[in-house]
């Protein structure tokens, strides 16, 4: 399983990061939305991994760390309402800027 | 357990929720709202100011949960000093935006306040996991005050800003989860005391965890590779805007004080700590440098005053990056003086650019200027004290930092840097000012408009307390140096947080 969890963790994550130095922004919120769900990954696996533990503590003999689940809920929150307002931003900016490059102009255009 | 000490984090939330749902307010009541909840603010600060002079640390357990179980507020003299500066500061940006700024959109005042709210809840978290949570809320308050008025210049440098943050989050919970995977706790008292006393072996993990953290704050404290974002940013925003965003850049340094003095600096020879600190001397020094030039180079007085943010932050960190008690005090004073002035610059630059006929306030365009006797002393007074030049706060703070820095063995660098950006920032300045105010009077025939009193006011009122510190030093010295001697005591720190449980290694006990 740790096996797992790694590969996945490292996959979202240079996907994220590859995604967002693309300079695009639909891309790049893209990009962020795979880092963040690495991110949430990250912090859920630091509790330590088991199986068949509820994160409940007095229940059962066993039990898995209940904070990190609590702060990746937290995180979970801030990143979806974040990625909302990218969107909208992107958007926004890409009506106004009439372009999708993140610095509002293609520094390539004129060669193409 | 005293109520008072969590109102800064209240007020502003209940005043900004309130506003939000009654958006049908007209813009006159939203405004006798906002300015009260900010002067509310200011009493508040005050109170903790001198609450913080009685006793050293004063704790908040929201829900009265004991720490490290429950979420701490924690009060010291440090976070009494930034809450101040922070409520006088949003004072009069309120008052300004009062004026009209507030009307270029929707919610302003709402989302000022949230703002407000996210600013003081990052100086009173004793939580480092609350400590992000504040981040955001600040953050996303920023973004959306930045964009306020809307326009092709703010959207681009919202994408940039908001791009760079959201990047920034995710990076600071990269390092939380190591941190908690080491530790078990976030909780900053202790997370220091656990640090200390951590093997050997999870030492790569505590470094990771560290310069992650620096790198993180070094987002929002616009640290050299990583500050591309601001110039174009704060000159973007509307002027009581980036007036209040000059605090923002302290809060990173502050996050950085309380981090890794605090958090990594209970062990003296705290290893991970000391790396930290090497790679900010040289980038805190090569920061202060490009600011320097950014000065010289910038075409409007908007982005000089941005470029005058990074030469301060490049200040404070290089100053911080010392690990000198004296240097921070030193520091400390130096943060107070900045953060005004560079908001004096921001209004200013607004205020004479409307009373230019063209070109707002660009030095390439020649343009007549009215009310150039009020509007160039006004610029006179903020240049002298922005220069460092005595009588005003800046020359105290940085003569300060100076006399303070001469012990250390690699004093000359700082003094070369601090000098001669500072002699770049009169060149620059002075230029500008002379081809504003220095020209024949021209009559073109428009009709005048007369001087806005209120927005003029505000100004004076805020260049004065440049003034009154320089004139109040040595009492606001000798808080300034208390609360350095408090960061460099972390123990006291983790004593008055933890209390019993850390004495009695770490054993809950009812």
């Amino acid at each position: 399983m740790e096996l797992v969890v790694a590969i996945t963790l490292g996959v979202l994550t240079s996907t994220g990061v590859y995604l967002m130095l693309r300079a695009r922004t639909f891309s790049v919120v893209l990009g962020l939305t795979l880092l963040s769900h690495g991110v949430n990954l990250f912090l859920f696996s630091m509790g330590r991994l088991t199986t068949a533990s509820p994160a409940v503590i007095g229940l059962v003999e066993n039990y898995t760390d209940p904070l990190p689940q609590a702060l990746v809920l937290t995180a979970i929150v801030i990143s979806f309402s974040m990625t909302a307002f990218v969107v909208v931003l992107a958007l926004k900016a890409a009506v106004e800027l009439r372009s999708d490059h993140v610095d509002g102009e293609d520094p390539n255009e004129d060669r193409q | 357990m005293n109520h008072l000490m969590i109102m800064p984090i209240v007020i502003p939330l209940l005043t900004g929720a309130f506003l939000l749902v009654m958006y049908r307010y007209n813009i006159g009541r939203q405004r006798s709202l906002s300015i009260g909840s900010t002067l509310l603010l200011v009493v508040f600060a005050v109170w903790a100011v001198l609450q913080a002079g009685v006793t050293d640390y004063t704790l908040y357990r929201l829900g009265n949960w004991q720490p490290p179980f429950g979420i701490v507020l924690v009060l010291d003299r440090l976070t009494a000093i930034m809450l101040l500066l922070t409520a006088l500061l949003s004072l009069f940006c309120v008052l300004y935006a009062s004026r009209g700024s507030d009307r270029e959109g929707s919610h302003f005042h709402a989302l000022l306040q949230f703002q407000l709210m996210g600013i003081n809840g990052a100086f009173l978290t004793g939580d480092l996991f609350n400590l992000f949570v504040f981040f955001e809320v600040l953050l996303i308050a920023s973004y959306a005050l930045l964009l306020h008025g809307g326009g092709r210049a703010r959207s681009r440098a919202g994408l940039h800003y908001v791009i760079i943050n959201l990047a920034g989050s995710a990076l600071f919970l990269l390092a939380l989860g190591i941190l908690y995977g080491i530790a078990g706790t976030l909780n900053m008292a202790d997370l220091a005391h656990v640090i200390a006393n951590a093997p050997e072996a999870d030492l790569p993990l505590l470094k990771a965890a560290s310069l992650l953290l620096m790198v993180v704050f070094g987002i929002k404290a616009a640290l050299l590779p990583l500050l591309f974002w601001l110039p174009r940013a704060y000159s973007a925003a509307s002027a009581p805007v980036a007036a209040l965003f000059a605090i923002m850049t302290k809060v990173g340094f502050y996050a950085m004080v309380r981090v890794f003095l605090v958090v990594f600096g209970l062990d003296e020879a705290a290893p991970a700590n000391d790396t930290v600190l090497a790679w900010l001397w040289p980038m805190a020094l090569v920061t202060l440098a490009l600011g320097a030039i950014g000065v010289l180079g910038a075409a409007s007085l908007r982005t000089l005053t941005a470029y005058m943010v990074i030469v301060s932050v490049g200040i404070l960190l290089a100053t911080l990056s010392r690990n000198d008690e004296q240097l921070l005090a030193a520091s400390l004073f130096y943060l107070l003086h900045s953060t005004c002035m560079t908001a004096v610059f921001f209004l200013l630059a607004d205020l004479i650019g409307r009373y230019r006929d063209n070109g707002y306030d660009r030095f390439s365009i020649i343009s007549p200027l009215s009310h150039r006797w009020i509007l160039g002393s006004v610029f006179l007074v903020a240049a002298v004290s922005m220069a460092s030049l005595p009588p005003f706060s800046g020359f105290v703070s940085k003569a300060w930092i100076l006399q303070s820095s001469s012990h250390l063995p690699d004093y000359l660098w700082l003094w070369g840097a601090i000098l001669i950006s500072g002699l770049l920032i009169i060149a620059a300045l002075s230029r500008a000012g002379s081809g504003w105010f220095w020209r024949p009077e021209e009559h073109t025939g428009k009709t005048v408009p007369a001087l806005d009193s209120a927005r003029t006011a505000a100004v004076c009122v805020m260049v004065t307390i440049s003034f009154l510190l320089a004139l109040f030093a040595q009492p606001v010295m000798d808080y300034l140096a208390a609360a350095a001697e408090l960061v460099y005591q972390p123990s006291g720190y983790v004593d008055a947080v933890l209390g019993d449980y850390v004495r009695q290694g770490g054993e809950v006990t009812e």
